[in-house]
């Protein structure tokens, strides 16, 4: 097995390799808007460093989000691209469960990444490997009933630390993380579904009432 | 002739998913997944919308013009991708999709400007572009005058919009005249039952004094739309027979009459018209009328080459194969505003050699 993971849903755009055994090779860098430029050169330089090729991939792990739109896309869409040119599988792998599964935690926490317009992308967790409720956006202040007390993980968390006061690191989405879920859950005979983008929110659009009349009054 | 560069394009500016397969200047294939049902009732181009419906769709539309062509992907010679102008967030979806796809397979990439696709489409219809050519680019995003003499290396632009373009303003009176959106098609379709002379409409910027090769339209709307709400404020019926027809011969008296004297000044003897406005009947009948009366040979591609498409984009590729332009680097960007004066967006280094770091060699070699 060789694992190539992407996960561009948050500022870092992280790559992976994971061999089946463990993580060989990984890049992270952060820079929210540069997504589209970082992640080719990066993929590239992973490849470089493990001394393989793409061609002997055997399977695709992209980060699902949620995350702005833009930046997911990026990695969404290089995944979909690379699965269909070396016709290998492409798995989708929710951005949350690669942060938390990086934070290493054996208690209850949250994961909440920055969902811009003073709102988070966030999820509550059992531990590291467990997660209780399904993605969701809100604004801070809103949910600070449902996740007091408990740990908090994410750029998201530490943006806000009124509802999350005991909010630390990882920050950002890992690919390293994403692929080390990846494997174990292929390993374990599960299915990984093909990679969703997770939106949670309608594109901003409204629909014209009626054209400004311009006849001066 | 088989040893012609056999390039897939691919374009994601606006709302259409195209990926279209050329060999030289022959067309093999023109795949395209358009989303504008989806923003028929927001009146316009929601961008969102347009770049969500790009991720869905680019995978099989890749594998419909693939297999339309009869073509193998390792058999390509290179990708080319519109690197701009166009919406950010779309062009940056078709920017991945081509570097993704470039990269695995081994090949070139080429970013490529669209308005210089727009030109270089013509080669799939009447052969090769004549050197120079003058381009006539009318659609909903651009109107512009340009002149190239190599479509690869040198496009000048001649004059362009200083407001709306051309494509706008049909969509914004076909609004007002509650027809729904896009607006060009059924604006053609009811003008063509009405009187082009019944209303004498404004003609932007055709004074002695005002820019030879530059249009305005907002003007043109502004009275549009103050002539319909005059009738309606008076209880009268709205002509839109007669309105359609005659605020369309406004436009393209306009837009032909400036390309013809570009032409003339110029002394190229013959006109390009591309961009979804050219697929309009009475663009393209008004403009033949005149190009003929002036000795001048007018090339047209059929309209489902002019609208946004994804063969365009392969067109120019191959012709930047062809003549061996460098080919861009992996960290290739989307430019919302690419100047219409870079053709493409070569890399940056010598040393980069379109092969993969590792291996230093095409992995299908
Ligand atoms: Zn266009």
């Amino acid at each position: 097995m060789l694992l190539l993971a992407l996960d561009t849903a948050t500022p870092a755009v992280t790559v992976a390799l994971h061999d089946g055994t463990d993580v060989i090779a990984s890049s992270s860098q952060v820079d929210a808007r540069r997504h589209g430029e970082l992640l080719l050169p990066a993929v590239d330089r992973v490849l470089a460093e493990a001394g393989l090729r793409l061609d002997a991939v055997t399977g695709i792990v992209a980060g699902t989000g949620p995350g702005p739109y833009t930046g997911l896309r990026v990695g969404l869409m290089t995944a979909d691209t690379f699965g269909l040119a070396l016709g290998v599988p492409v798995y989708g792998v929710c951005t949350l469960d690669g942060l938390a599964l990086a934070a290493d935690l054996e208690e209850p926490f949250v994961v909440a990444t920055d969902a811009r317009r003073k709102e988070v992308y966030w999820a509550r967790y059992a531990d590291s490997r467990t997660r209780l409720t399904d993605p969701a956006v809100d604004r801070p202040a809103d949910i600070a009933g449902q996740v007091a007390g408990v740990p908090a993980v994410g750029a998201g968390a530490l943006l806000y630390p009124d509802t999350f006061p005991r909010a630390h690191g990882p920050e950002h989405g890992s690919a390293a993380a994403l692929a080390r879920l990846a494997a174990e859950r292929l390993a374990a005979g599960e299915e990984l579904p093909a990679p969703r983008p997770l939106y949670l929110r309608r594109p901003d659009a409204q629909v014209p009432k009626n054209y400004k009349v311009v006849t001066p009054k | 002739m088989p040893d012609e560069p056999l390039v897939l394009g691919i374009e994601t500016s606006c709302d259409e998913t195209g990926v279209g397969v050329v060999r030289g200047t022959t067309l093999l294939a023109d795949a395209v997944a358009s989303s504008v049902d989806e923003h028929a009732r927001f009146g316009g181009v929601v961008p969102e919308v347009a770049s969500r419906a790009h991720l869905e769709a680019m995978v099989p539309t890749i594998d419909r013009a693939l297999k339309e062509a009869g073509v193998a992907a390792r058999d390509l010679d290179g990708i080319s991708v519109t690197a701009g102008p166009g919406l950010a967030g779309a062009l940056l979806v078709g920017v991945s999709a081509a570097k993704a796809y470039a990269y695995a397979l081994g090949k070139p990439l080429y970013g490529v400007n669209h308005l210089a696709s727009h030109i270089c489409v013509d080669q799939l219809e009447h052969g090769p572009l004549p050197e120079p050519t003058m381009a006539l680019l009318v659609s909903g995003g651009h109107s512009s005058l340009l002149l190239s003499s190599d479509i690869t290396s040198d496009v000048r632009p001649l004059g362009a919009t200083i407001d709306d373009a051309a494509g706008e303003a049909f969509d914004k009176i076909a609004r007002v005249l509650n027809l729904g959106f896009p607006g060009g098609p059924v604006i053609d379709r009811y003008a063509r039952e009405g009187d082009p002379g019944a209303i004498a409409f404004p003609r932007g910027l055709t004074g002695p004094r005002d820019p030879a090769y530059d249009f305005s339209f907002s003007g043109l709307k502004t009275a549009v739309a103050r002539w319909i709400e005059a009738r309606r404020a008076a209880g009268e019926e709205v002509p839109v027979r007669d309105v359609s027809a005659s605020f369309q011969e406004a436009v393209v008296d306009v837009l032909t009459r400036k390309a013809v004297r570009a032409c003339k000044d110029e002394g190229v003897d013959h006109l390009m018209i591309g961009g979804g406005v050219a697929a309009n009947s009475r663009l393209r009948a008004l403009a033949q009328e005149r190009c003929e009366a002036a000795g001048i040979r007018l090339r047209v591609p059929r309209p489902k080459l002019c609208t946004d498409n994804g063969a365009m984009v392969a067109a120019l590729g191959a012709e930047m194969v062809a003549r061996n332009r460098a080919a861009s680097d992996w960290d290739l960007s989307a430019d919302s505003s690419l100047p219409v004066t870079d053709p493409h967006v070569p890399g940056h280094g010598h040393s980069h050699d379109h092969v993969h770091e590792v291996s230093k060699e095409n992995l299908y070699s």
